[in-house]
């Protein structure tokens, strides 16, 4: 809407919006009227940085009028920690634990893309079973991620015994990377040149387990929310925003999908053995919040097939690269071989250096594009790491998703936006 | 990733469309990068898109300290179409670093212009809010140049506010 400005420049024509910015731009909250009269006053209320719908450490600068939003400014930083500084502080293999806290809900597919990064650096080849093992914990992780969103976005909209559904799917998750790793999160599974260690028996029986359940579980998930009004009528036709604003914003990931566009990275530049499997891509049609949470929830499905299918053509082999420049010699090779020793030695006190150059390492994260890209200056430490988070980029959408739509509207959007605000902060 | 020879012939092309648009190229380990002249980086960029690069994947800063020009601005350029990319890299002087934004032709610059700026310290002209993202608005210094010390800044306290880094006055 426009209104003509008031005082000495009554000729120009300026959005209502835009009018109301000019007065508010230290970011104060002000009672000050604003626009023309009294029905068209805007409103700046302040939502967060504590906040239990903003999912984390985000506040939201909303302009309302009355319960309209016309215009939403995120400011972010809240959980800034400084991560990628100190990547450049620290052994390549140190790096790993630190990158896996930056998005905390995706730890695989962070320390997935930086050692992509790495092992492109190196130009390391890695072993079949490392590639399956991969891609059966990043599945997890995927299933993990979708559930944790699933269940807080539906616990938003008033749906609590959804939380507790997702959760204590969650858990059965948790405790197989528990078995895999000795963790439950920030596992440090994957390392540069495979991952830590094969799975322990009886892991591949959990996991199966788990995978017999988990369609069932989505199932009800679906019959429990899809079948709700409240619910549909909440999600369906809110928040559209189309396929080519996206692109152009950058976004990726389950949000791009809703709006139609086949992109998964996992099928369009297979990393680690993707293109063995076989997965489709969910897609949504009209990208509003339904869309989006109707391709999360068929998420699950695939997930649980790419994992059915790595269990069984589970290569033999060995779990790591067999390089002892990069990975730790086994630890009974210790006490016979001398040679083993002084990697072990090297490694552990100095890490392995890397040829100077760059890498950027694409990874379709829960997220959308998840890339590390790494520059190598020869030393043992990395000379940047620098994460392109999906959160981070996808954020940038929320104001074209809820400008003009209600507030309450806006809380439903930014749940199915899926936020992380470890990994927007990073 | 198109091959050695396609990077050449694309930077080829640049030259011609644009005079020394492109300064050099690097091709290692299958990453195909354009050395840009800063000051051409939106022709660049716009050629890049009429080829096919239409997405803009990812932005993001670098320090090559100790090497001079110091400061680089990388773009990684995305074709959806032919699953391609190439990315374009724009070096910079640390002494008034500055370059063209690019958030009217990728409205999804905006933050991570907002970061190389807040990070490295690098002026994007034309950029609608260029604050601060990460960093608290007062903050002084750019902390991942790599003479920026990591631990060197002081814990703030009560007592010691005013004397340190970001204080506020």
């Amino acid at each position: 809407m426009t209104v003509t400005g008031r005082g000495d420049d009554a000729d120009t024509v300026t959005t209502l919006t835009e009018d109301y910015r000019k007065r508010e731009e230290s970011i104060t909250i002000s009672s000050q009227p604003a626009g023309v009269d009294e029905t068209h006053e805007l409103l700046t209320l302040n939502i967060g940085p504590h906040h239990p719908a903003t999912h984390g450490v985000l506040r939201l600068l909303t302009t309302l009028e009355g319960e309209v939003v016309r215009d939403i400014k995120p400011i972010i930083g809240y959980v800034h920690t400084g991560i990628e500084k100190t990547a450049e502080d620290k052994a390549y293999w140190k790096v790993i634990p630190v990158v896996e806290r930056m998005d905390y809900l995706a730890y695989y597919f962070n320390a997935m893309a930086f050692c992509g990064a790495v092992e492109t650096l190196l130009g390391l080849e890695i072993p079949p079973r490392a590639q399956y093992l991969r891609v059966i914990h990043l599945e997890l992780n995927r299933i993990n991620s979708h559930l944790l969103w699933l269940g807080t976005s539906a616990l938003d909209l008033g749906a609590i015994s959804m939380f507790w559904y997702c959760f204590r799917e969650r858990e059965k998750i948790l405790d197989l990377f528990e078995m895999s790793s000795g963790q439950r999160f920030h596992t440090r599974y994957i390392q540069v040149g495979g991952v830590m260690e094969d799975i322990p028996a009886g892991f591949e029986a959990k996991v199966r387990a788990f995978l017999k359940d988990m369609p069932n579980r989505a199932d009800q998930y679906a019959d429990l929310l899809e079948k709700n009004q409240i619910v549909v009528e909440r999600l369906r036709g809110t928040g559209i925003v189309d396929r080519e604003t996206m692109i152009k914003l950058g976004v990726t990931g389950p949000l791009l999908r809703a709006t139609g566009e086949p992109w998964d990275l996992r099928k369009a530049h297979p990393y680690s053995s993707y293109d063995h499997f076989d997965f489709k891509i969910p897609v949504g049609t009209v990208g509003d919040n339904y869309d989006r949470y109707r391709v999360r929830h068929a998420e699950f499905y695939e997930s649980v097939k790419i994992i059915e299918q790595a269990l069984d053509g589970l290569p033999e082999g060995p779990h790591i690269t067999t390089d002892r420049k990069v990975a730790l010699p086994p630890r009974h090779e210790l006490a016979t071989s001398m040679e083993a020793l002084i990697h072990h030695f090297k490694l552990v006190t100095e890490g392995f250096r890397v040829p100077p150059g760059e890498a950027y390492y694409p990874i379709e994260g829960p997220r959308g594009e998840l890339g590390c890209f790494v520059r190598s200056d020869g030393s043992a430490k990395p000379a940047r790491v620098h994460m392109r988070d999906p959160s981070f980029v996808n954020l940038q959408a929320l104001a074209p998703m809820v400008r003009d739509g209600y507030i309450a509207d806006l809380i439903a959007t930014l749940a199915m936006l899926d936020p992380i605000l470890g990994g927007i902060d990073r | 990733m198109p091959d050695a020879t396609e990077l050449e012939l694309t930077a080829q092309e640049l030259r011609d469309a644009h005079r020394d648009s492109i300064l050099d190229t690097e091709y290692h380990r299958d990453r195909a990068c354009l050395v840009a002249d800063p000051r051409q980086i939106k022709p660049i960029l716009e050629h890049l898109v009429d080829k096919g690069y239409t997405m803009l994947a990812s932005l993001h800063g670098v320090d090559y300290y100790p090497h001079e020009p110091r400061l680089g601005v990388l773009y990684e350029m995305l074709d959806r179409r032919r699953v391609d990319r190439i990315s374009v890299k724009a070096r910079l002087h640390t002494d008034d670093p500055h370059i063209d934004s690019v958030v009217d032709m990728f409205p999804g610059a905006d933050f991570p212009e907002r970061e190389v700026y807040d990070m490295f310290g690098v002026v994007f002209d034309g950029h609608p809010d260029l604050r601060r993202i990460l960093m608290p608005e007062d903050y002084e210094g750019f902390p991942q140049r790599r003479d920026f010390p990591v631990g060197g800044e002081p814990v703030l306290f009560t007592f010691n506010e005013e004397q340190n880094y970001g204080k506020y006055v």
